[in-house]
């Protein structure tokens, strides 16, 4: 079973739609126990990092999350999800989970490309990743398969080591990091058509070992 | 690089597509369903759906349309018509759509526009606008009025200062719509197309008048879109998505072209 953190943010039903394509059995719970007793887990989100920090202090869900990533077992973050795994995000100056060192940030107001071009905020639609490591989660993703964003806010990892792959936006930004048996995306896997739903798939079966080539 | 991206629309009534994909064998497929997968299989980037349907009492079905196209198509697609209230929009949303779409409802009431962002993020909230040439007037200092009702009522709202207005408001995209422009197939509006994607920072979708696919390169450079609308160009089967895109590509526009 896969457990689907629901703090409270975002709408997280497509997550679940797109494992039940993939056959896998998925709950949307914010239950500590259920939480504790999932093979997997996935951690989405849509939505502002205080208010989404607020729910998951109020609710427990820090711990329990923290406890996953002890735990060994496979965890996906995905969008906001992704960036409350990190110390801090600029957004509502919120202090997050701080289970990898680092900061999201926001992209800069007046966001240029290398030509000078303004560059519209939120970054919205398919963008590629450049994969600075393989990975089994990553596995079988061509060079050109691109991905869904949509957010404003954007993972600075501490660690280079952290980062898996970066997106080109006015710069290059970290939008896949991996640690140990945890993974996290600033795409929605879940809405990127077939490399997107390749990525669950592989996190499906993944054992949460980064792999002898990584 | 961010692509650009390519969007269908389709017409819903009763649940039905109100054009069938017409294509060289003639085979009519009216079902939206259908239809999503067929162009997700194309590489469409997103789908805009827009529910026509008059009675309010048929509101279930577009509902249970939503749904099942959520279940079979796994890339972003909005939905627009007859939303009037958050409960309109959170009932498209909770089905599978990324997006909702307020039009008329919005000019009529801005409300709308504030409170959906704030119950379920700007990312969710697209601001269409059908707007109408009017030259330049004391109330249209642009020279673009907005109308609404599928251009049959002028609203004496300028555009340029709506689309300011609704992007304040925390609508986090615009679908813009040229009256003059709409099933011409004689090109986008590019003046005005220009003008609001200049004047706001979210992105824009231009729509209406799209007959070639150099009428898309010229909207996505000249006219600064971030997105293009196209409808009777891929329902009547004279191209594909695909097609499309190997064009824009071809003149030098990102475009995503594996899927």
């Amino acid at each position: 079973m896969i457990a689907i953190i629901n703090y409270e943010a975002g709408n997280l039903t497509s997550v679940q739609r797109a494992l039940t394509h993939l056959g896998a059995a998925s709950v949307i719970t914010q239950d500590l126990g259920e939480i504790a007793q999932a093979e997997r887990v996935i951690f989405p989100g849509v939505g502002a990092a205080g208010a989404a920090m607020g729910s998951l202090r109020r609710l427990g869900l820090d711990e329990a999350l923290k406890d996953a990533v002890a735990s060994g077992r496979p965890v996906l973050g995905i969008c906001l999800g992704t960036q409350v795994i990190f110390e801090s995000s600029q957004e509502d100056l919120a202090s997050c989970l701080g289970i990898l060192p680092g900061q999201t940030v926001r992209f800069p107001l007046e966001h240029r490309d290398t030509g000078g071009a303004a560059l519209k905020v939120p970054h919205m639609g398919w963008n590629k990743v450049r994969w600075l490591k393989k990975h089994p989660v990553f596995a079988g993703l061509p060079q050109e398969a691109e991905f869904y964003f949509v957010h404003s806010f954007h993972p600075a990892p501490a660690r280079q080591a952290d980062v898996l792959g970066v997106t080109e936006y006015g710069y290059e930004f970290a939008s896949a990091v991996a640690r140990g048996n945890l993974v996290a995306v600033q795409f929605h896997p879940e809405k990127s058509g077939r490399p997107g739903l390749s990525i669950l798939r592989n996190f499906i079966a993944w054992d949460g070992k980064e792999g002898a080539d990584a | 690089m961010l692509s650009k991206r390519i969007i269908p629309c389709l017409d819903v009534r009763d649940g039905k597509l109100t054009k069938g994909i017409k294509f060289k064998g003639n085979i009519d497929i009216g079902d939206p369903v259908e239809m999503a997968a067929f162009y997700y299989e194309q590489g469409a980037d997103e789908l805009v759906f827009y529910d026509i349907t008059a009675s309010s009492d048929a509101r279930g079905i577009m509902i249970e349309v939503v749904r099942r196209v959520a279940a079979t198509i796994f890339m972003p697609f909005s939905v627009g018509g007859g939303l009037r209230t958050v409960g309109d929009m959170y009932a498209v949303l909770a089905a599978g759509a990324e997006k909702v779409s307020v039009n008329s409802s919005a000019v009529q009431d801005p409300q709308i526009i504030s409170e959906g962002a704030k119950q379920f993020g700007s990312q969710c909230v697209v601001l269409g606008m059908d707007v109408l040439k009017v030259g330049v007037t004391p109330a249209t200092p642009s020279g673009y009025e907005m109308v609404i009702h599928g251009g049959r009522k002028r609203m004496g709202l300028d555009a340029l200062a709506w689309a300011r207005e609704a992007q304040e408001r925390g609508a986090g995209e615009i679908c813009l719509n040229s009256i003059d422009a709409d099933g011409t197939q004689t090109g986008y509006e590019l003046t005005l197309t220009r003008m609001i994607s200049q004047a706001v920072s979210i992105p824009v979708i231009a729509s209406g008048g799209a007959g070639v696919p150099q009428h898309l390169v010229d909207v996505l450079t000249v006219g600064q879109a971030d997105a293009a609308l196209i409808a009777s160009m891929t329902h009547y089967g004279h191209y594909t998505v695909a097609q499309i895109k190997q064009y824009l590509s071809g003149q030098g526009l990102p475009v995503r072209l594996y899927w």
